[in-house]
């Protein structure tokens, strides 16, 4: 009889200490957080003043041309929808990007990306369109030289370029290959070019990442079980269906905001700071050395398609981010920006030169904390337990379906 | 036997009791207010300048590059003309330093100058410190910004 009393007694303790687990146990604060993730506080995509062709639909519409046209590259295969694929989340699913050559980094998704302040991994450009450019004449990626990008547009593309730029410039006495930074065949042949040349094809090739840019724009995130989870959380409606989550999602969202730190800097409904940090992910063997952010910063200064160079519409208002970037100091030495988490669980490898096969694997990174291979980590170590850790990527799944 | 099961019972009672008066004393505390001096109006460290330090725009965004006012007048309130100002600072819990390079960029008059390009990119505190050096002679003050 006192046997089943106490037995009793325990299972009542044990009821009261479980109060409400059927329930999300979320405070004020936690809702709060959660509230600022949901993809409807993401406000309306604001013009982007650098590029007045950025809401042109004839513009965007040659963007798109432009984007899926490998005719485009030196080798006649590779567009920007060679890595960037369309059903793929505009990635690739490789460690490192594959062009005509192989980089070093891994190709980044594109959901949101007209959203970004910085460009690439480490920030060396500093709008989409001047982003949209780099890859062309990278020698490992499209390899191609921007004389030849202006006389192939203006044979393919003459037309449809004219209605939305105005009137080509006479290219007739434009090398058929030269550029600033191409073969010493190219750069001697852009160096030959008197400077109104060198501007005219300038100007094309600014206009072909003004437009690959309007296109993007049109790229946004889409609403994720985490969204719907998240209205009905603070609108106090029982979450149905899909939108309920599971103790071990509510467990790693819970960490996500809380303990585990993440939230620190995958904040806003992009799940993400903007900013760069050094969280102490390895160097790829093999690959050539990547400082990240320290060595992006004289890149992106020196880039003449940057918001303070003769290419920008608009006036100089909207070249803040590049007026007062961080420039040096330790904390930019291997720092790497902050990627947004949205369709994360569905894009392996992870990092950026893919260094992670699995979420398990960064989730237990950042768990663990190692030091970095130069500057310093900003991390510190968690010690999550198996389950938490399992918890974690339960919830990141949940920004994927 | 039974005598055993008696103490256990006592021994939860006890427990039971101790945890409530537990939870009702951390209950009823006011919450340690440790948290950081967030004034926006301070001394110099060497009590030279009062300065003050507001958003341009009233409001506190985070994510996104905002202007501020930094106020600057002698202790006696005299407004604090061409100082020269240099703007550093960071988040003491995370061990590193500004996002941006908030810059000194215009004088507004009355002592009043405007701090462009700081940025907010998360939650927490935040510090900004600026070394100001006018004819009176020089200072440095911090504010606190927890978000």
């Amino acid at each position: 009889m006192r046997l089943t009393s106490v037995a009793g007694l325990l299972a009542l303790a044990a009821l009261a200490g479980l109060g409400g687990c059927g329930k999300p146990q979320l405070s004020d604060a936690e809702k709060k957080t959660i509230a600022s993730l949901a993809l409807n506080t993401l406000p309306s995509l604001k013009p982007d003043t650098t590029n007045q062709y950025g809401d042109a639909p004839a513009a965007a519409a040659l963007g798109s041309t432009l984007f899926f046209d490998g005719g485009i590259s030196r080798d006649g295969t590779v567009s920007c929808s060679t890595c960037h694929k369309i059903d793929r989340q505009f990635q690739d699913d490789l460690p490192q990007a594959v062009g005509v050559g192989h980089t070093n980094r891994r190709t980044m998704p594109l959901a949101g990306v007209a959203r970004n302040p910085w460009f690439f991994w480490d920030g060396r450009r500093d709008s989409l369109w001047a982003q949209a450019l780099t890859p062309l004449e990278n020698p490992l990626e499209q390899a191609g030289n921007r004389a030849a990008f202006a006389h192939y547009i203006k044979k393919r593309f003459g037309e449809r370029y004219e209605r939305i730029f105005g009137p080509l410039p006479d290219l007739s006495t434009v090398p058929a290959n030269a550029s600033p930074l191409g073969t010493d065949a190219e750069k001697a042949a852009w160096n030959a070019m008197p400077a109104g040349e060198q501007d005219d094809v300038n100007r094309v090739y600014a206009n072909i990442g003004k437009a690959i840019a309007a296109f993007e724009r049109s790229i946004e995130p889409q609403q994720t079980r985490f969204d719907r989870f998240a209205i009905d959380l603070a609108t106090g409606a029982k979450a149905e269906g899909d939108a309920a989550f599971s103790p071990e999602e509510i467990l790693g969202l819970k960490l996500f905001i809380g303990k585990a730190n993440c939230v620190t800097c995958h904040n806003g409904p992009r799940f993400t700071d903007n900013s760069f940090h050094n969280t102490g992910v390895p160097p790829v063997d093999g690959l050539p050395p990547d400082r990240g952010r320290v060595d992006a910063v004289a890149q992106v200064e020196a880039d003449p398609f940057n918001c303070l160079g003769k290419f920008r519409d608009g006036d100089e208002s909207a070249c803040r981010e590049l007026r007062f970037m961080v420039k040096d100091g330790p904390q930019i030495v291997r720092a790497y920006k902050t990627p947004s988490l949205r369709g994360a669980a569905s894009r392996p490898p992870y990092m950026h030169a893919g260094q992670f096969a699995t979420l398990d694997e960064v989730v237990a990174h950042y768990s663990k904390a190692p030091l970095a291979a130069e500057g310093v980590s900003e991390v510190h170590p968690l010690d999550l337990s198996d389950r938490e850790r399992a918890a974690l990527v339960a919830f990141l799944k949940t920004l994927s379906d | 036997m039974a005598s055993i099961w008696r103490y256990i019972l006592a021994g939860l009672g006890l427990a039971a009791l101790l945890a409530g008066i537990v939870a009702a004393v951390y209950l009823t505390l006011p919450q340690s207010a440790s948290g950081p001096d967030i004034s926006r109006t301070k001394k110099t460290a060497n009590g030279l300048f009062v300065a003050s330090f507001e958003p341009e725009r009233g409001v506190v965004r985070q994510g996104e590059l905002q202007s501020w006012l930094l106020t600057l007048k002698t202790a006696a309130g005299a407004p604090v003309e061409g100082a020269a100002i240099t703007v550093s600072g960071g988040m003491p819990q995370h061990d590193h330093g500004l996002p941006t390079s908030p810059q000194a960029t215009d004088y507004l008059g009355d002592g009043r100058y405007r701090i462009d390009g700081i940025k907010f990119t998360m939650s927490g505190w935040w510090q900004l410190r600026f070394a100001i050096s006018a004819g009176a002679g020089s200072g440095v003050v911090v504010f606190n910004i927890v978000l």
